[in-house]
């Protein structure tokens, strides 16, 4: 397929952006990246996604795809002949949904929760937020059944979910100065971000810490410096 | 092996009520266990560990959680009344709108009903914008679905019957016939489906509960 028929808008800092360019890359497709100002909102975001107005919007053809979950399972559906993101069994199906679904809806906000948070808060984040590796040390036992990933040999919708977010763990872990992912507490953990970094679906489009680092001041300034907002 | 279906619900519930409106249209029998969620039961900690939560889908001695995740197990293991489509846009899109009801609507409706008064307005304006984009998503179908009763529908519970029973308890007015005709239908179809029909719990009895636990609400003059 022509590389302009597929287009994912987006910014690089982003954890929901890279996971449906992990898909497309797991499944060889070629895109267009359209990179957002940040700050703004382009024209064509508006249009694409008038719910939410947010990032990542797959553009396939001339229909938006919206929710990065959502398009990674879209990608999954349509690039068949690609190796698969989810596994075939219904069963392993619901369990990686699930826990993509808590990394998401838990575990993440407790993470952005300990970004803002100050003192006593911190140390109830943190301890969320630790709680919530264990539990996933404990999924990934399970699901990966001694291999290498969530979804097992290779890289699965599981992988995707919570990978994604690991630039942004390295960044928590340094400006913090706290160790998340731990060789005593989370030793599965350790090795498997390791190796999911350094997939080859994945480097091209992991951010450096560095440069993530770099942009956690800006929005952190940004953010402090902005007008109160109106509600 | 004789199949083993457990739910656990809560009888007020439209997350649970979701399963079993998934089971039923399927034809697939299950045993129900109601949960008392002030007094949670072993099974329901042991089932879902994680969040404590219900529902919970029990196949074969193996737990499910979350409705939304639950709803896709059922429709890929019991392939009789697929409750999605085949095509991957169209199910991306009932996705969607999926997790923009249990993500959105859900506590905009309940800010309009039973939020404080000097917010009511703003928060009338906020959920009546939002039930704006399933109306015009459901544009001239007979369900969300098509011709059938899809995921979406079912996922949109809270909107077809919830809705209006906090709109009686709270004595709030918010999917007027005037400004939402097309869902307005919909939920009168919606609800006069057999397999879902048998799964609305009473209404009289949800109106009390719902006045008991959260007032009489921010009922407009």
């Amino acid at each position: 397929m022509a590389k302009n028929d597929v287009k994912v808008l987006g910014a690089w800092p982003s954890p929901y952006v890279m996971r449906p360019r992990i898909a497309l890359n797991i499944k060889s497709v070629n895109y267009e990246f359209l990179e957002e100002t940040f700050g703004s909102k382009s024209e064509l975001l508006l249009q694409s996604n008038p719910v939410h107005k947010k990032i990542p919007v797959l553009i396939h053809g001339d229909k938006p795809i919206c929710e990065s979950m959502i398009i990674v399972e879209y990608i999954d559906e349509v690039w068949t002949s690609g190796p698969s993101i989810l596994p075939s069994d219904p069963y392993d199906r619901a369990i990686q949904r699930f826990w993509a679904a808590y990394v998401d809806e838990k575990w993440f906000a407790a993470m952005k929760g300990l970004r803002s948070a100050q003192g006593e808060e911190r140390k109830a984040f943190l301890d969320q937020v630790t709680e919530g590796l264990a539990l996933l040390e404990e999924a990934f036992g399970k699901c990966s059944k001694g291999k290498a990933f969530f979804g097992g040999d290779r890289i699965g919708l599981l992988d995707i979910a919570f990978g994604s977010f690991l630039g942004w763990l390295k960044v928590t872990e340094k400006v913090n100065g706290v160790k998340l992912l731990d060789e005593a507490k989370t030793p599965g953990l350790v090795k498997w971000a390791e190796r999911f970094c350094a997939d080859a679906a994945v480097k091209s489009v992991m951010p450096e810490t560095e440069k993530l680092l770099e942009f956690s001041k800006v929005l952190a300034a940004k953010m402090k410096g902005a007008p109160p907002p109106k509600n | 092996m004789a199949e083993e279906v457990l739910v656990f619900g809560a009888w007020g519930s439209p997350f649970s009520r979701r399963v079993e409106m998934a089971l039923k249209l399927k034809g697939i029998e299950y045993k129900y266990i109601e949960e008392d969620i002030t007094n949670k039961s072993p099974s329901l900690l042991k089932y879902n560990p994680v969040h404590k939560k219900i529902p919970v889908l029990v196949h074969n001695g193996k737990p499910v959680a979350e409705s939304l995740v639950i709803l896709e197990y059922i429709d890929e293991t019991w392939k009789d009344s697929p409750i999605l489509s085949k095509d991957p846009y169209e199910r991306a899109n009932a996705r969607f709108w999926a997790k923009f009801i249990d993500e959105k609507c859900l506590s905009a409706i309940f800010k309009a009903c039973w939020g404080e008064e000097k917010e009511h307005e703003k928060a009338l304006e906020e959920a009546s914008e939002l039930l704006q984009f399933l109306e015009n998503e459901l544009k001239e179908k007979r369900y969300f679905g098509g011709e059938t009763v899809g995921l979406l529908d079912i996922a949109a519970n809270i909107i077809g019957y919830w809705l209006g029973v906090f709109e009686e308890a709270s004595g709030v007015e918010l999917m007027t016939r005037e400004k939402f005709p097309k869902l307005c239908n919909w939920a009168n179809e919606f609800v006069s489906v057999s397999a879902i029909k048998e799964n609305l719990p009473p209404r009289e009895k949800l109106i009390a509960y719902f006045r008991n636990r959260f007032g009489v609400g921010t009922a407009s003059k």
